[in-house]
């Protein structure tokens, strides 16, 4: 078992037809990852890499039974491709695009709630589960599969710790990259929840970084409900205040959102908090 | 992306808020031109984007032309929190009965827009929340839904406002909220809106903080972008597309991902505090790492004279260390930089890529396995050259 998707999930790809899209859609079907199609406005009935390409979401999800859907497309149609998705009837909608304006995200995210659909990201690398299916940009080669879930703010630090855990022999169940825009659809909370409600997963890593307060609210979460082991890391020890740091939401704000609140907050909570990422690995074996 | 308060007034009096009539001044003779204009006494206030201009001495009174221009004389020029002073506000000087705060803004946590309001203002809105938050009314909108009359009526009925001035706060309130809206704002903010001793309202100091994600369809507010307070090679690195942040330690980093650099950057510190060393700067050179944008991180690095030594950290996923390692060399041949390099490349081909580097017996190029030993190394030779 895993969280999210598995190598049954019927995934299509909206941006299909355009370079990133085609790109990652590939190396998903190369993972195993059911791709069942894709959708580009215009280019229904052609074929990419012998799926089929609609004009819609919902022709897609009629045609196919598609239920996951990977949204590729320019920061300035990302929106717009979320709310149809979700009116397609897509359930768990995965979302890459960087440099969405907030009150696009803040409209969309509510409106994926109102009408019950998830929405991972955006500006987010996907989801993974090793030796299953990834919907995303994340490498297959740093997974393996295991008992670890990983859930992160960052692309590139996730692809480290999972690689440090891959070369130890700690395999995961899957890996989850929430984001770093400050509005999202999936929080800390939500997939810790899922982590730690699945038999699959025995102990989970939590990648986080300066900015908001998710992670203290993460810590709170793991103090009052989870039994499985908690090890993480914050990224922005050495972040000026008032500046953001490449993530939009990666900024600390008066006295708000710094690394040395979260690790306190985490720590009170009985999370290891790693200083380096690489003692991770040692965290969850001691 | 900061407006500067002239900026940020201009901008409210677009929605209908009342605002001072005054005038930017970048030089003394200019700011005794629009006192004059102005007649009676002014207030001349410093334009850069830090808090605290007035304790810094950025805000002054002046009863008459002639003091207009010594007083701005004094204020050009200055520097406030590292920032020199090159432009001065010169405002019709107001006589206060009360001070009210108002703001919306993006809460992040529940996705949703925040108005703070309280009729104590004047002070620091987070040295109120401390000391009275009793007095501050928050209420959150529904992004799907907007503002509504009855929300702004909630806010007001519930800041306890002069029953005269109720309808006018009402109205302001929903002007300021479609300039939020309108203008892609993070924060549009009025501290202090007065009420006069004349009985009239007036938004006598703002700040508005533009998304900088909503930029591309705010062509009008984009162009009010304040070079001259930004670092010359952070100008330099957005024209390239690659996202820099200038620091004071003495390790250049150049990382691909934002969660990765800030974690490079940590790492240097981690083991470089001891001897005051750190990292120097924040650099996400994003997905490709290819040879153009490894030269073009490289100089910008490289302009900043503190820099002792440079980690390049690279974790290759789908991109391919070896493409990344080569990269490297080509854009070390262009920039030939004098300062140790410290190279570090795990993923997709990283002993591919560690050999290409090694192959090239560049003396000052290093390469490291393993983050910890990447950042010790770069910490080394930072000591070394100081």
């Amino acid at each position: 078992m895993a969280i999210l998707v598995d190598k049954q999930s019927p995934v299509i790809v909206q941006g299909i037809t355009g370079k990133q899209g085609g790109f990652h859609a590939k190396l998903m079907m190369e993972y195993g990852t059911n791709v069942v199609g894709g959708v580009t406005p215009g280019r229904g009935g052609e074929w990419f890499e012998g799926k089929p390409v609609f004009d819609t979401v919902s022709k897609a999800v009629e045609a196919t039974g598609a239920t996951h859907s990977l949204i590729a497309v320019p920061a300035a149609f990302a929106a717009e491709a979320i709310y149809e998705a979700v009116d397609g009837g897509i359930k768990l909608i995965v979302c890459l695009t960087e440099h969405i304006p907030v009150s696009e995200m803040m409209k969309a995210v509510a409106y994926v709630k109102l009408k019950g659909a998830r929405l991972i990201g955006p500006n987010c690398p996907g989801v993974m589960t090793p030796g299953q299916a990834k919907i995303g940009i994340i490498p297959g080669m740093i997974g393996m599969p295991g008992h670890i879930g990983v859930v992160s703010k960052s692309g590139t630090l996730t692809y480290e710790v999972g690689f440090a855990l891959s070369r130890r022999g700690m395999g995961q169940t899957t890996f989850v990259g929430i984001g770093g825009d400050p509005v999202i659809g999936t929080t800390f909370i939500d997939v810790l929840q899922m982590f730690e409600n699945d038999p699959d997963t025995s102990s989970v890593v939590l990648l986080g970084e300066i900015g908001g307060r998710a992670e203290i609210d993460a810590a709170e979460y793991i103090k009052n409900h989870m039994t499985k082991p908690v090890a993480a890391f914050i990224a922005g020890r050495s972040a000026p205040p008032g500046r953001r740091m490449g993530h939009a939401g990666a900024i600390v704000e008066g006295s708000e959102g710094s690394a040395e609140e979260k690790i306190a907050a985490l720590e009170a909570a009985g999370v290891r908090v790693a200083a380096n990422p690489e003692q991770i690995p040692d965290l969850l074996a001691s | 992306m900061k407006l500067h308060e002239f900026q940020s007034k201009a901008l409210f009096g677009e929605y209908g808020i009342p605002v001072p009539r005054g005038k930017v001044a970048t030089t003394s003779d200019e700011a005794y031109a629009i006192a004059a204009e102005i007649g009676g006494a002014v207030v001349v206030k410093a334009q850069v984007h830090v808090g605290g201009r007035g304790k810094a001495g950025g805000v002054k009174l002046a009863k008459s032309p002639e003091e207009a221009r010594e007083v701005a004389s004094k204020i050009l020029g200055m520097t406030i929190k590292g920032l020199t002073v090159r432009q001065v506000l010169v405002d019709p000087a107001a006589n206060i009965q009360q001070e009210i705060y108002l703001a919306i803004t993006n809460d992040r946590q529940a996705g949703r827009a925040l108005i703070i309001a309280s009729a104590e203002g004047g002070m620091d809105i987070e040295e109120l929340a401390v000391k009275k938050p009793s007095a501050i009314v928050r209420l959150h909108i529904d992004p799907l839904v907007g503002l509504k009359v009855y929300h702004a009526n909630n806010v007001v009925s519930a800041m306890g406002v002069p029953r005269e001035h109720y309808r006018a706060f009402v109205q302001i309130v929903q002007q300021l909220y479609e300039c939020y809206i309108k203008s892609d704002a993070e924060l549009a903010e009025i501290n202090p809106l007065v009420i006069t001793t004349e009985g009239k309202l007036l938004a006598l100091d703002g700040k508005v903080i533009i998304d900088d994600n909503a930029l591309y369809r705010q062509p009008k507010l984009a162009a009010m972008r304040d070079l001259s307070e930004e670092p010359e090679s952070e100008t330099k690195a957005r024209e390239a597309e690659i996202t820099f942040i200038k620091l004071d330690g003495q390790i250049g980093c150049m990382v691909n991902g934002a969660g990765l650099a800030m974690t490079t950057m940590d790492m240097t510190k981690l083991y470089g505090e001891a001897d005051g060393i750190g990292p120097a700067n924040f650099l996400d050179i994003g997905g490709g790492a290819s040879s153009d944008q490894v030269a073009a991180a490289l100089r910008i690095i490289l302009s900043d004279s503190n820099v002792k030594s440079v980690l390049i950290n690279i974790f290759g996923g789908i991109t391919r260390c070896d493409d990344v390692a080569r990269g490297i060399l080509v854009a070390y041949d262009e920039v030939k930089p004098s300062v140790p390099i410290i190279i570090r490349l795990q993923g997709t081909n990283a002993a591919e890529g560690r050999a290409l580097i090694d192959a090239a017996q560049i003396p000052n190029v290093v390469s490291a396995e393993t983050l910890t030993e990447a950042a010790q190394k770069a910490v080394e030779a930072a000591k070394k050259a100081m």
